[in-house]
């Protein structure tokens, strides 16, 4: 078997990041920010004409496409046309598998039902939606520009059009929240009985509105820890009690339901980016998308009106090129970084104890031939199963509950 | 331009005052009014080298420079200038000058009269049979009482001041007089140039190249190129390579230096230990019936335990003290080992700002991280077998079965104080467990208090909270009166159950609760959560006195990990695995080396 067969029968994860919004809530630090209609139309064709320009190496390569993610900011603030356009362009550069997962974020408050049917038709199957709460007044502090009420009509409108795969974004550990007011939300959510449900806790990034407040002392007091840990542990309970199993640290699932795109991340999977600030891993390298829309958009811009209006995209310079190369549309790339085999050894440590289900033995000695685990890590491993944040599972060794409270803290000890 | 110099053409002095007086100013302005430099060519305070010196406006080494003076009668006259520090703490550099002069110019601040160290460098220059004379300085400010100043010299000193130089060294006015006085007050050398050389070695310094330079004052004798020298304490022998006298910043050679004059020789001396500071000087072929009485060494008053942030650096760090005692004989160092700090010293200093000045010399001419241990001073333990130890760490207290009885060191302190601050000050000395002497009055307005303190009391912070209670007013200095009995117990601080060492201390009975208290909390806020709870404690012979709990770590978690940004996560973890490098583990338990020296940095307010 040759290389080029291997990669071949290697599939590809896509991530196409949409960086506008209606409105930046107050915890986030995303690329992402609000704009206006024409500069939200430039993008789209800018996107088109990067994701055309893939389609040689696409070709070339053989890969076909399993998963692909449609991120932001608020991927839903855009027209159904414009969602149904960039799908196209995906179809045409890339092979795309009749069973692929093709998931999108939602923000309750641009949902219509129209928009939602349009978007089933463009292929999107699974939705991602930004709850985050089921209090009215949680809502309103995070600067979220929906209510309960819209969230639950927008769910339901998106089971009408025909979404059988829904996740809720739930936030945790908010300002003013009680335990009480999470075990509400937990309670309304699982009466909607989605098939996937992510509880995040709130980190207060430096640089966002939020932490601004916080440092002025504007807002209600964060649950202490006890309640916190509290609240973590009831979630997973209460959750388990629904039918929803725990796989990843913040990550909840209906069996069978996991996000493919996101186990991706964990397990070393190979994904391209598409649209500003969006990052790969192809071929064992890790690059970024420029994060400068100006830049971006004067780089997929053709020179003259009648080259925009056309649809001759694959004369783009370094089209040809592999991925993240200095031809491969150099300008857009940044930071490519080929992982040496302790990188990727590290990464498949730290990320895929993430996973519930923690790592595997066999895994690992396939993906590194002639690398033992006990070798490398057999006293880092010692040492967390006598701290008791790490146990042994038939095949290898997961985190513990404890473990996954502080698993910043274990998992540094993975870094070589 | 050597001419033969005879020893009635030739002072040697220095100039003593209250730190702030102007006696840097006035070095100063004595080397440009002789020509040596033109005053473009002047930076102020020429003979404080050290960067630290000029930051600080404080003299810390001894320097000195030949100046050579066109008198108004007509004759050339060769000033060796010695500058001293001005500091109670650096008394034993002083002495060491002084031991190198026959005279000593007096400067005191026609704003602010005597102040207690003016006092204690006059009694030191007395003792050291040097002609003292005085100069009041600073005339041109608005708030200058030259005659009550003059008064007070009379008064409180005993000195003729009936004809002392009325100047201002900032503005160079007088400076002549003072010249001219210098030639009228202060008596010529003497010593016989053709007996067997006989000169005192008063500093020295390492040169790369050079060797040793050894700085000397000759009593008797000729010291010239090709001299074959012996030093009469250590015994090591030598052939002069060089000698010469001391330009402003530089070494001049020169053919000769005979008795009466002042200094400098090299002779390829490559260790720093044979040519000690205080020695003797003779030659090899011929020598001097007995050595020079040298000066009391200075036994150090502080201790510290001093370790590189970065154990690799241990060797570096020994090497600096070794450079830095060459040039300050009064630093004593020798290795310890500690658990939580790993490889380091003990150093004794002759006081705390001595102590600052050694330790940001380490930090910034050899570029050392260093923690220190908490200061501290030298107790007399008495044990029951009827022996007797100095302890200069508290680790090595012995076991509380076996002691007797403990003393500490008591100073005799004298304070000088404008009448307004006197109640504050004495508050401040009964807290420190001072014990009041009495109130002399030298004006309406001004008095000297005295008091008996331990000297563990005014180690920390005493300075700073005179300064502070007397809005800046307060002089203080003091002296070693002696050791007293004192219930004096170790408090350990124990990290989850296990005592760390450096983090020892001895402690009036009385205070230990107190200090023990604020030393767990501070050491709470400066652990890092860990995986378990870690009791902090305070105790004194096995009972625990204080009691604090850094809570166990419930969560660091980046729960979002977004787009597949593997590198933010990664980076992350970084940051998190550094930190854990910087971290020393003392009863399982992961501390960062700034801890410790947080928590030492006593703000007892």
């Amino acid at each position: 078997m040759t290389l080029a067969d291997e990669k071949r029968r290697e599939a590809l994860s896509l991530y196409i990041h949409i960086p506008f919004c209606l409105k930046k809530c107050s915890y986030c630090d995303f690329l992402s920010a609000p704009q206006d209609e024409e500069t939200r139309e430039r993008y789209v064709r800018a996107l088109i004409r990067e994701i055309r320009s893939r389609k040689n190496w696409a070709e070339e390569t053989g890969r076909h496409v399993d998963t692909i993610f449609l991120g932001g900011g608020t991927p839903s603030v855009l027209a159904a046309d414009q969602i149904s356009r960039i799908m196209e362009a995906v179809h045409v550069s890339f092979d795309v598998g009749k069973d692929a997962e093709i998931s999108m974020e939602l923000n309750p408050g641009t949902a219509d039902q129209e928009k939602l049917r349009a978007f089933r038709q463009a292929g999107i199957n699974r939705l991602s939606m930004g709850v985050q709460s089921l209090q009215d007044q949680e809502l309103r502090l995070l600067g979220r520009i929906h209510n309960t009420g819209q969230a639950k009509e927008a769910f339901l409108m998106a089971r009408k059009a025909g979404f059988d795969n829904v996740n809720i974004d739930l936030m945790s550990a908010l300002p003013g929240q009680t335990f009480s007011s999470w075990a509400d939300t937990l309670t309304g959510i699982c009466a909607w009985e989605p098939e996937h449900i992510s509880a995040y806790s709130l980190i207060m990034e430096p640089g966002t509105e939020f932490a601004a407040l916080q440092d002025a002392g504007k807002l209600p007091s964060l649950p202490d820890e006890d309640t916190d840990r509290e609240m973590y542990r009831y979630t997973e309970d209460y959750l388990a009690g629904h039918g929803y199993r725990h796989y990843e640290i913040s990550n909840y699932a209906k069996p069978g339901r996991e996000c493919r795109h996101n186990c991706g991340y964990w397990t070393g999977h190979p994904y391209l980016g598409l649209g500003i600030g969006a990052a790969s891993y192809v071929d064992g390298a890790r690059f970024s998308n420029i994060a400068d829309l100006k830049t971006y958009l004067s780089y997929l811009e053709p020179a003259d009106e009648e080259a925009l209006s056309g649809e001759k995209m694959t004369d783009l310079p370094g089209s040809e090129s592999p991925p993240g190369s200095t031809a491969w549309l150099e300008g857009i790339c940044t930071d490519r970084h080929v992982l040496t085999e302790e990188e990727k050894i590290e990464e498949f440590m730290f990320l895929g104890l993430r996973m519930c289900g923690g790592i595997e033995k066999e895994d690992f000695e396939r993906r590194f031939p002639g690398r033992a685990l006990k070798d490398i890590y057999g006293k880092v491993i010692h040492k967390h199963l006598a701290q008791g944040v790490m146990e042994e599972t038939e095949k290898g060794f997961r985190l513990t509950k404890r473990g996954i409270d502080i698993s910043n803290y274990i998992l540094a000890d993975y870094l070589l | 331009m050597q001419k033969e110099i005879t020893q009635d053409k030739i002072r040697n002095f220095c100039i003593v005052a209250h730190i702030d007086h102007g006696k840097s100013t006035l070095a100063d302005r004595m080397i440009e009014k002789t020509g040596l430099l033109t005053s473009r060519e002047m930076q102020d305070q020429v003979l404080d080298n050290m960067e630290l010196e000029r930051e600080r406006g404080i003299t810390i080494k001894s320097q000195a420079v030949r100046l050579v003076y066109n008198a108004r009668d007509g004759q050339e006259y060769i000033f060796n200038l010695i500058d001293t520090p001005g500091h109670v703490d650096f008394n034993y550099e002083v002495s060491r000058s002084l031991a190198a002069c026959d005279g000593a110019i007096l400067v005191v601040d026609a704003t602010q009269g005597i102040q207690a160290q003016t006092l204690a460098n006059v009694y030191l220059a007395l003792e050291h049979n040097l002609d003292v004379f005085p100069v009041i300085n600073k005339i041109d400010l608005p708030s200058a009482q030259p005659e009550v100043v003059r008064e007070e010299i009379e008064d409180v000193i005993g000195l003729d001041a009936s004809d002392a130089p009325l100047i201002s060294a900032k503005q160079g006015l007088g400076v002549e007089d003072v010249l001219e006085a210098v030639i009228r007050n202060i008596p010529a050398p003497d010593g016989d140039p053709d007996a067997p050389l006989k000169a005192l070695i008063f500093d020295s310094l390492y040169d790369s190249y050079k060797g040793v330079i050894v700085f000397c004052r000759i009593r008797d004798g000729r010291l010239r190129r090709g001299t074959k020298v012996k030093m009469m304490a250590t015994g090591a022998s030598a052939e002069v390579v060089e000698v010469g006298y001391f330009g402003p910043g530089q070494f001049i050679p020169c053919e000769e230096l005979s008795a009466g004059m002042v200094g400098y020789f090299t002779a390829s001396i490559k260790n720093i230990r044979d040519a000690r500071v205080g020695d003797t000087v003779t030659e090899s072929e011929r020598p001097c019936a007995e050595a020079l009485p040298g000066y009391k060494k200075a036994q150090p008053m502080v201790y510290c335990g001093l370790y590189p942030a970065e154990t690799p650096r241990y060797p570096d760090l020994r090497d600096a003290l070794e450079k830095l005692q060459l040039n300050d004989a009064s630093l004593f160092f020798e290795p310890e080992t500690s658990l939580a700090l790993g490889f380091g010293f003990r150093c004794g200093f002759l006081g705390l700002l001595h102590m600052e000045v050694i330790l940001e010399r380490l930090e910034r001419e050899y570029d050392l991280d260093l923690i220190s241990t908490a200061p501290g001073v030298v107790y007399k333990v008495y044990k029951t077998d009827g022996t007797m130890i100095e302890l200069t760490n508290p680790s090595n207290l012995p076991e509380p079965s076996s002691i007797d009885r403990m003393e500490e060191p008591i100073v005799n302190a004298e304070i000088m104080v404008t009448t307004e601050f006197i109640g504050p000050i004495m508050q401040l000395c009964q807290e420190r467990r001072g014990r009041y002497i009495s109130t002399d009055y030298i004006e309406t307005t001004r008095a000297v208090l005295k008091y008996e303190l331990p000297l563990n009391e005014i180690i920390y912070d005493f300075f700073d909270a005179l300064k502070s209670r007397s809005r800046g007013y307060a002089s203080f200095d003091y002296e070693l009166k002696g050791y007293e009995e004192s219930k004096l117990v170790k408090m350990d601080i124990l990290v989850n159950k296990e005592p760390v060492d450096a983090l020892s201390f001895i402690v009036h009975a009385d205070g230990a609760y107190e200090r023990g208290r604020k030393m767990c909390e501070k050491l709470k806020d400066e652990i890092p959560r860990q995986l378990f709870d870690v009791p902090i404690q305070a105790a004194v012979g096995g009972r625990v006195i204080a009691r604090e709990t850094v809570r166990q770590m419930r969560k660091d978690v980046l729960a979002k990990c977004y787009g597949g940004d593997i590198s933010r996560k990664k980076k992350l973890l970084e940051k998190q695995k550094e930190g854990k490098k910087r971290m020393q583990t003392v009863g399982n338990v992961e501390i960062p080396k700034e801890a410790f020296m947080n928590v030492l940095k006593l703000d007892t307010q």
